[in-house]
């Protein structure tokens, strides 16, 4: 068992160079933008990257789910859009999807 | 002038404590979402042979539940510092043009409260943030509070799953797994701006995810191809339109 404060040198050195490309992702992109002037087209892909984003990490996830994620998905969307409340579309995805899994045994 | 859909904050962008606390709020019920996946990560570790110090270092420094996913399944002893850091950037890469998106905030942003707040971007705050500057949001602090909220939520349950060990076990394909699926979706419905101008290049977005993960392409491909298949079908329908009034960004030269 390894013990709790370890720290070896392998480890931290993987860990360093996790770090850095990681910051180097997050920072990178908006320090080159500060520097190059953006054309209209990388401007207007901007503003449709968001939602193109998100529904490509759900799109493949959701439909291997079936039957279950897509009820449960339908009614994330359906209380997010009436309460406003994420933490309650979430909540009741989550229970709607393991009720129809249990339904459908 | 703002074109319609670009909606950059007309008025000054500030950046208040206010604006911090309002995103950390924000913030919480995303945690739900998060849970599932910071206790697998901490599973997961412990069963690769990470100390708890080590696990903690590599969830607080590199805080990218998706990265250290990929980078526990290829884990080894000694360390494969190469193939892990090469691991990271490619999965993480995806988070580039955020930062860029989220400009007519940064813009008016220095120091550490620009490099600060963009060392806790992460998936959920960029979405939260981008939905924030929609509404007319002009508080860049709300990212960072989004991002801190986050980051502190991950630490924690990571640290739950790996002192849990065994304890914590939630199998695969378990219902609570739908949790971050359903966190995504609530996030894309205050992204949502109308079927003219996001329909066709979301249903083109989830398309082409799809098919490149039914080609079984590697990790995060699925994801970019989708994105930028989506956004640059976005760009170019808006383009098209607009020979005569220019859509411009927040960005002024």
């Amino acid at each position: 068992m390894a013990d709790g404060q370890m720290l070896r040198p392998d480890v931290l050195l993987a860990i360093l160079g996790m770090a850095i490309v990681t910051y180097a992702s997050r920072a990178g992109g908006y320090a080159l933008l500060r520097v190059v002037r953006q054309p209209r087209w990388l401007q207007a892909a901007l503003r449709h990257l968001p939602g193109c984003l998100f529904v490509a990490y759900v799109a493949p996830p959701l439909l291997a789910g079936g039957l279950p994620s897509w009820v449960g998905a339908l009614a994330v969307v359906g209380v997010q859009i009436a309460s406003r409340n994420m933490g309650a579309a979430i909540i009741t995805g989550i229970a709607v999807t393991w009720a129809v899994r249990l339904a459908a045994g | 002038m703002a074109a319609p859909g670009s909606a950059p904050p007309s008025g000054r962008v500030v950046f208040t404590r206010r604006g911090v606390l309002r995103g950390a709020r924000k913030s919480l019920p995303l945690l739900i979402g998060m849970l599932p996946f910071g206790l697998v990560i901490g599973v997961l570790s412990a069963a690769k042979g990470l100390s708890f110090a080590e696990t903690m270092a590599m969830s607080g420094f590199v805080f990218a539940g998706a990265a250290q996913l990929v980078v526990l399944e290829l884990w080894d002893d000694p360390a494969p510092i190469l193939a892990v850091t090469v691991a990271t950037l490619v999965v993480n890469i995806r988070m580039a043009p955020m930062g860029a998106a989220l400009a007519p905030w940064l813009d008016r942003l220095r120091g550490w409260k620009l490099w600060g707040t963009l060392a806790t971007l992460v998936d959920h705050s960029f979405a939260l943030a981008i939905a924030e500057q929609r509404a007319g949001g002009r508080d860049a602090g709300f990212l960072l509070g989004v991002g801190l909220c986050i980051w502190a939520g991950w630490v924690v349950t990571v640290a739950a799953g790996h002192l849990g060990g065994g304890m914590v076990r939630v199998p695969p394909g378990h219902p609570l797994f739908f949790a971050a699926i359903a966190a995504f979706l609530s996030i894309l419905v205050p992204l949502w701006r109308g079927v003219r101008v996001d329909l066709l290049p979301w249903v083109v977005a989830g398309l082409v995810a799809l098919a490149a993960h039914r080609a079984a392409l590697p990790v995060p491909l699925p994801l970019l191809l989708g994105t930028f298949a989506g956004a640059g079908l976005g760009a170019w329908i808006e383009l098209r339109g607009s020979g005569i009034a220019p859509v411009r960004g927040g960005r002024h030269g």
